[in-house]
């Protein structure tokens, strides 16, 4: 038998401190109010984070409108652009630590944080250093001007490469930053912190303040604050939009997704079967542009089913550090209850779930790589966002039935085509209601490819020249 | 050993048309994703123990080659005593599954092999271009059998094959198969190699792989390692799959042998995690997967003396061949 014996990275690679202040005016305050934050793989206490107050927030908004009006905002683009590829130049010597650290408080595979999550945190930085000379060229005319200090809370499952999506245009634009990092995945941005330090970059520019949703929703009221930009859920991004209603804030929000990955009959099966793993058990799912709803044309429902299955028994799930795994942890008991409850109704629907047979680790929190067949969208596993490991398998006949069953969700985020003929893919991208289409391929990200989607999905655009724009306002 | 019904596989008498629909009918091969899942699965990290498993694995596939115009009985001789005993210094070294040469070698080699379990293996139909008539390419394969090869890699006809005479390549693997019989009622193992270099797309080489298989060939193998893009991983992966594919289909299971250019343990691993990860387990054996290989030999006895002793020996601690 040729089982892959241990071959876990260091885990010393990093050095996390006891305890967190905030990231204010380029200091960390002194830690209080304090909360753990764990390794969801071990449950076991990685740091204490301290839990942001009014008062945090309101010195780091200061913090950042003192760096706006003195520093940031009279730096010519070029000098800007230094820093951000300063910045992407410590990330990549830093690669080895920061994969290990989002790893740790993540749980997601090293496999992932090294070979997807920091190389794209780098090239983000990369791809907006190179815009910040260049804000003329950026279709708003020229001279386009900042917003000025701008809030930005970022979700769990890709802590660092969110914030990236969120700093880099941010400052490239010319605009100052105030951050939250998700309450269980804190510690790469504070990392991140210190590369900001490490890269002189002026104090105030970047400010890291951590906490819940109270400290987040305070982000968003400030009064100073001219932008808002979120990841995260619906739920969250209609609070947002309820609270700066009537102010004269902008906000663009990247919410959840339901995305329908499309297997026409004529689609290189092998790799489509790829795609459809990749597509929803990348980062155990927590993707809000999963393709968590299969729809695969009936005539070759069979043979797609078995070579999943026949697939799904090699995937490896187990410690995230552990550079074969290709599942770990989720991220959190909470979520881990939400995946569970909602299988749980998917089966009491009437749907069929299948797992292949993988031994779950006794501590931390798993779930195992499920499909639920014989699923319609009736069906609550096919209309809500599970955010797990979990894919909804259905049929269709003809591609006009593709279009309605994928187009029939509240989301739009993302979707994907599989088939070997040109044409149809162009006409499918045509009609599907998402703001990303992918063919033969699923989960593809590029900063210079802009990101978003439509519905509840949210609005605005991050990535490549329209995500810059979002951070722009036209000079007259 | 079972069989199949050609007809019942391809759904119709056996015509050059028939079998165009049928290759054509495969589902096609996308380059991006099957390149991407095979550097995925490069990234496999094979330590310790498995690694220690993983070498002894890969040269018990080993068919040990040396096909050069310029070999001779002392060559063989030489490669095949190397065969016997790997490493004289470590004498719990297994043995590879094959020396692989030229027809006229066979003999030498059966000779320098005396009642070792060592098989022999002959190239054969005119390798490795296989531009020759039939009736030669049987002579060549009887040719060899009668000198006492264990296993004939014979090549298709690429030429018919890029030409879309399907049948014509079909009918030589089965002409090519009888020339296999020995007189006591036995046959030697054949092995077609597709030479997925000429072939150039991955649809292609499904096909081929399809088109071979339907004539019941022990093994599918790459490439000769006489052209510029021989064995690869994801051509490797490829071919792994269709004999999966094949035996969920057929219940009859063939072998894969890649072929040239596979020269270090690192690549060697890599093979054994792609064998792994797509065929399964039932392959990771020599009677299914084989290695066509020359230094690759050398490279993993240096890694399995590193595992053992804890240091890196160098070239001059293992043998010339």
């Amino acid at each position: 038998m040729f089982d892959y014996s241990p071959a876990p990275e260091s885990k010393d690679l990093v050095k996390f401190q006891a305890s967190y202040g905030h990231f204010i005016g380029g200091k960390f305050t002194k830690p209080a109010n304090t909360f753990s934050t764990i390794n969801p793989a071990t449950e076991q206490v990685l740091a204490e984070i301290s839990h942001g107050t009014a008062k945090d927030v309101d010195s780091a908004v200061k913090a950042a409108r003192t760096a706006y009006e003195k520093t940031w905002s009279k730096l010519d683009g070029a000098t800007r652009g230094k820093y951000l590829y300063r910045i992407a130049r410590i990330i990549q010597e830093r690669s080895r630590e920061l994969a290990v650290a989002e790893t740790l408080n993540n749980g997601k595979p090293i496999r992932e944080t090294r070979d997807a999550d920091i190389p794209l945190v780098a090239s983000w930085f990369f791809y907006y250093a190179g815009w910040a000379d260049k804000l003329d060229y950026a279709g708003l005319g020229s001279n386009p001007r900042a917003h000025g200090v701008v809030s930005q809370i970022v979700p769990w499952n890709f802590p660092l490469m969110m914030l990236a999506w969120k700093i880099a245009p941010a400052l490239a634009a010319g605009n100052t930053v105030v951050l939250k990092p998700a309450e269980t995945t804190p510690l790469t941005a504070l990392l991140f912190a210190e590369i900001c330090q490490q890269a002189e970059l002026p104090d105030g520019v970047v400010n890291i303040v951590t906490g819940f949703g109270d400290t987040g929703a305070m982000m968003v009221g400030h009064p100073d604050v001219n932008k808002i930009a979120f990841t995260g859920s619906t739920d969250v991004g209609r609070k947002i939009a309820k609270q700066i209603a009537g102010t004269d804030k902008k906000a663009t929000l990247e919410l959840g997704g339901k995305a329908a990955n499309i297997v026409f009959e004529d689609a290189a099966l092998d790799q489509a079967v790829e795609g459809i793993v990749n597509g929803i058990f990348f980062n155990q799912g927590h993707v809000c542009c999963a393709g968590s709803r299969l729809l695969v044309q009936e005539s070759v429902q069979d043979v797609v089913i078995k070579k999943l299955k026949a697939r799904m028994e090699n995937i490896r799930l187990g410690d995230p550090m552990d550079k074969n795994t290709d599942i770990g942890a989720i991220n959190s008991k909470e979520q881990l209850t939400k995946i569970d409850r909602l299988v749980k109704q998917g089966v009491k629907e009437g749907g069929e779930a299948w797992a292949p047979s993988c031994v779950i680790p006794k501590n931390g929190f798993w779930y195992a790589p499920t499909i639920i067949t014989g699923v319609s969208p009736a069906n609550t596993v096919v209309r809500e966002e599970i955010f797990g490991p979990v894919l909804s398998v259905m049929t269709f006949r003809t591609p006009a039935e593709a279009v309605a069953k994928a187009n029939n969700s509240q989301y739009g985020l993302s979707a994907g085509v599989w088939s070997e003929k040109g044409s149809r893919i162009l006409k499918m991208a045509d009609q599907l209601n998402a703001g990303v289409v992918w063919a033969n391929t699923f989960n593809q990200f590029d900063p210079a490819s802009p990101f978003g989607g439509f519905k509840e999905s949210g609005y605005g655009r991050e990535g490549g020249r329209h995500g810059l724009l979002s951070y722009l306002k036209g000079s007259n | 050993m079972p069989t199949i019904d050609p007809e019942a596989v391809v759904g119709s008498r056996i015509t050059n048309q028939s079998l165009s629909r049928w290759l054509h009918s495969l589902p096609g091969v996308d380059k991006v994703g099957l390149e991407a899942r095979t550097a995925s699965l490069g990234t496999r990290s094979i330590k310790t123990a498995s690694k220690a498993w993983a070498l002894d694995m890969a040269i018990q596939m080993m068919d040990l080659t040396t096909l050069e115009g310029a070999d001779t009985k002392e060559r063989v001789r030489s490669l095949c005593l190397k065969a016997i005993t790997p490493d004289p210094t470590d004498l719990t070294t297994p043995q590879p599954a094959a020396i692989c040469v030229y027809g006229d070698m066979v003999k030498h080699a059966k000779e320098a092999l005396g009642k070792n379990k060592i098989h022999v293996a002959a190239v054969a139909t005119a390798f490795p271009s296989g531009r020759a008539s039939l009736p030669v390419k049987i002579a060549d394969t009887k040719d060899a059998v009668n000198a006492g090869a264990d296993e004939i890699d014979m090549v298709i006809d690429r030429g018919a094959f890029l030409s879309g005479n399907y049948l014509e390549v079909y009918k030589q693997i089965l002409a090519v198969k009888a020339a296999c019989l020995r007189k006591d009622g036995t046959r030697a193992h054949l092995k077609v190699i597709l030479e997925t270099g000429e072939l150039e797309t991955y649809d292609n080489i499904r096909r081929a792989s399809y088109l071979a298989m339907l004539a019941g060939p022990d093994f599918i193998k790459t490439s000769t390692g006489k052209v510029s893009v021989n064995a690869t991983l994801p051509i490797t992966l490829l071919m792994l799959q269709a004999v999966k594919d094949w035996f969920d289909q057929t219940k009859i299971q063939i072998g894969v042998k890649p072929a040239g250019g596979i020269r270090t343990a690192k690549d060697a691993i890599k093979y054994l995690v792609v064998v792994k990860e797509t065929a399964g387990e039932k392959w990771l054996t020599p009677k299914y997967f084989r290695f066509g290989a020359s230094s690759l030999l050398n490279d993993v006895l240096m890694q399995r003396q590193k595992l053992t002793t804890g240091h890196y020996s160098g070239r001059d601690y293992v043998s010339v061949d």
